[in-house]
């Protein structure tokens, strides 16, 4: 008789689909959340099917189909099954702008200042060339902003993500058209879920 | 609807224009193909820069929007005229934008003897630059249905189709499959391998142009988002079902015959 294996779920926004309006509309998370990212839940579940990665754990799913860019076919849907999650929770209603907590020390001494920050982060954002992703992480102890490509994420080299914009089109061209850059800075502005980044960060900080 | 002159493109007599000659004479060329070009919606920034390039030397500084043959609502309903507009007036746009720029910045490099500047620039040219090239294409692959479009290929396209694919409705067949299959951004084409005299199916990421594989680029269709998300949304294979309506084949045969 053969094991039980759990399927992967599509975890549940962490707010309801108009908490982020009208800086990130309902209808924009209905197709990013309800279709964009179950879709890649879905067709994992059904790649890993009477496979070996069927008893993994998401990340370990990752870590093991990445092959050091030479992905597997389960790595794309795995990357971004877990990239969707953790950007949905890096967003909240009210939030953005300059944080309080241990991130903005961290930020203060391994960024120079917020300010920077922002530049930095707008920089990898708009500048991340077709598909991908704007990560804030920690890497071996100090904060460093990186934009990676399609699914790839920080996960995969060994750091430790602590915040992430996705920068797929189809994450702002309901709402920003073309207009990637009104996008980054809206976010920073008014999505950013800080509490949540010093959550990860404790984290990290407690497996070091 | 506007036509360009016979014989001639929009950057080819804007360059003319833009290289060694007056200031005068430049403006007022420039005024006047400004004013051609018009109706498709000039952005302040290509004016600025086109201002600019009129003063410099270098004609590599005159890439323009290329017009449509057709209005922006003209392929409805496979792709709609918001799209449509968007697509050309804002991302095309913006890819001629950035392309001029970073030429610009290439070439104060190069005066400034900076190679790291320069090997810097690489990224920034070819993406920009590919995209350029690349939309360029597609626009022309494009047609409205009472123009053409949609209208299955004739001659020795036709038969070469047959020959290496075994039928249109194949070779649509695999043109859709790895379009949808492509993961994050890029074009699927129809190329030709010009030594082997082969038609070929190719897939490219971002803004790569097919020569980078080795193929003429016979017919390109954007699987960027931005190329069907307003009226598509996630559902690309539906925007790739419905492209073949507005397909211009007698643009994609006048590239193979071209080449053969």
């Amino acid at each position: 008789m053969s094991a039980v294996v759990a399927k992967f779920e599509l975890p549940p926004l962490p707010y309801e689909m108009n908490a982020l309006e009208p800086f990130m509309s309902k209808t924009t998370l209905e197709f990013h959340w309800g279709k964009h990212q179950r879709a890649y839940i879905d067709n994992l579940n059904k790649q890993i099917s009477g496979t070996e990665l069927e008893s993994l754990k998401l990340e370990d799913i990752i870590t093991k189909t990445y092959g050091g860019g030479n992905a597997q076919p389960a790595f794309n849907n795995a990357a971004q099954a877990w990239n969707h999650d953790f950007f949905f929770h890096s967003m909240t209603a009210k939030g953005g702008k300059a944080p309080s907590g241990d991130i903005s020390g961290l930020i203060n001494r391994d960024l120079g200042s917020y300010d920077n920050f922002v530049k930095e982060f707008k920089a990898a954002a708009t500048t991340q060339f077709g598909s991908g992703w704007a990560w804030l992480s920690l890497k071996d102890g100090k904060l460093i902003v990186q934009k990676t490509a399609n699914a790839v994420n920080p996960l995969v080299s060994g750091e430790t993500p602590l915040l992430v914009l996705d920068v797929w089109e189809h994450a702002y061209y309901l709402d920003f058209q073309n207009r990637r850059p009104d996008y980054v800075e809206t976010f920073l502005r008014e999505l950013v879920n800080w509490d949540t980044v010093n959550a990860r960060l404790e984290t990290a900080t407690a497996k070091l | 609807m506007t036509r360009h002159l016979a014989g001639s493109r929009p950057s080819d007599i804007l360059g003319f224009f833009c290289f060694g000659g007056s200031i005068l004479s430049g403006g007022v060329a420039m005024a006047s193909a400004m004013t051609r070009l018009g109706r498709r919606g000039i952005g302040s920034a290509r004016w600025s820069s086109m201002a600019v390039a009129g003063q410099q030397s270098r004609a590599s500084h005159s890439f323009t929007l290329p017009d449509l043959d057709y209005d922006y609502g003209e392929l409805e309903p496979a792709i709609s005229g918001e799209i449509m507009k968007l697509h050309h007036t804002k991302h095309h746009q913006t890819y001629i934008t950035n392309f001029v720029k970073a030429l610009e910045q290439l070439e104060q490099a190069e005066k400034d003897g900076n190679a790291e500047a320069i090997v810097k620039l690489q990224g920034a040219i070819n993406f920009n630059g590919g995209g350029h090239v690349n939309h360029s294409i597609f626009w022309k692959n494009l047609a409205p249905s009472k123009s053409g479009g949609g209208e299955p290929p004739e001659g020795k396209l036709a038969s070469a189709i047959k020959d290496e694919f075994g039928s249109l409705e194949k070779l649509i067949a695999k043109m859709n499959a790895d379009g949808a299959a492509l993961q994050g951004s890029g074009w699927v084409w129809l190329g030709l391998n010009k030594d082997l005299k082969q038609l070929a199916v190719q897939t490219t990421a971002n803004q790569d142009p097919l020569a980078s594989k080795g193929l003429v680029p016979l017919l390109g269709i954007d699987v960027w988002e931005h190329a069907y998300y307003l009226q598509y949304k996630n559902v690309k294979p539906d925007y790739l079902k419905n492209i073949w309506k507005v397909i211009n084949w007698s643009d994609v045969s006048s590239r193979y015959e071209a080449n053969l």
